[in-house]
């Protein structure tokens, strides 16, 4: 039990070196999926299986695609083609396959044998809900509205990046109107000179 | 030292797991829950910070065209 904790934090160790020294975007993304798949290991074998399958489900699902998203959306405009195909070069997720592998042998290894806990007993969901329900109820509350205005603000900052584009639209649409507007015009001083 | 402002939130996002992992191991020390509803808010907090934060990089990548950091001291803070 003491050999998978040490396993695991080793391996959220050199999995965030390594994303610390990654030059590439997606590649950190990756490392960064493995550290935190890592320590959400080690809390399963420190005893807090909530907790683990929160920090699986909530870091390595939803905020790491947020990431993967925005990623995705900044590189629309320089040269996606090419770089697309330098990353799918094989090879480059040999690593955070290795990583992961072994954390996979562990939760196998873990699941096979006893329950959590590292020496002592594990605190389940219910003890977390009671106390998470009875003395932090006002945390709750605050997280609650932080997580509304979190939504707020990034719906607000969202919202203006595409009316600004809208206006550049505009804008586009008013300039194609004065080159024809020029075209028009030297058209009418073509005419008046061949009149001429 | 790194210049790109999604490799400093990502570096963010770490920071604070490693402050939820201390308040876990805390708490699986004394055998309290509290550890880990310390880290469900904690959760929570970095949800919120990402969602704003990637917005305004979305919002900077749009205006100044760059993720570096030095490009937008426009303030000169």
């Amino acid at each position: 039990m003491e050999l998978t904790f040490y396993i695991a934090g080793g391996i959220a160790v050199i999995s965030t070196v390594l994303m610390l020294t990654r030059l590439n975007l997606v590649h950190a993304l990756l490392y960064l999926i493995v550290s935190l798949l890592a320590v959400s290991v080690v809390f399963f074998v420190l005893g807090a299986p909530f907790v683990a399958a929160l920090e699986a489900i909530v870091y390595a699902g939803a905020i790491m695609v947020l990431f993967l998203f925005v990623v995705m959306m900044l590189n629309i405009g320089r040269q996606a083609a090419e770089t697309e195909r330098q990353w799918l070069t094989p090879g480059i997720w040999t690593g955070p396959v290795i990583l992961a592998g072994i954390l996979i042998l562990e939760v196998v290894y873990l699941a096979r044998g006893a329950s959590a806990g590292l020496g002592t007993g594990a605190t389940g969901p219910k003890e977390v809900g009671i106390a998470l329900f009875g003395p932090y109820m006002i945390g709750v509350e605050l997280a609650s509205m932080l997580l509304l205005a979190g939504l707020v603000g990034a719906y607000h900052l969202g919202f203006r990046k595409t009316e600004k584009l809208e206006i550049q639209h505009d804008t586009g649409t008013h300039e194609g109107r004065a080159d024809t507007g020029g075209d028009l015009i030297l058209a009418g001083t073509d005419r008046s000179a061949r009149a001429t | 030292m790194r210049r790109n402002l999604i490799f400093v939130l990502m570096s963010l996002e770490v920071m604070l797991n490693a402050a939820g992992l201390a308040f876990v191991v805390a708490g699986s020390r004394w055998h309290q829950a509290d550890g880990q509803v310390m880290f469900v808010f904690i959760l929570a907090m970095a949800a919120a910070e990402v969602a704003v934060g990637l917005a305004l990089v979305l919002q900077i990548y749009h205006r100044f065209k760059s993720l570096d950091v030095d490009a937008i001291s426009e303030m000169r803070g």
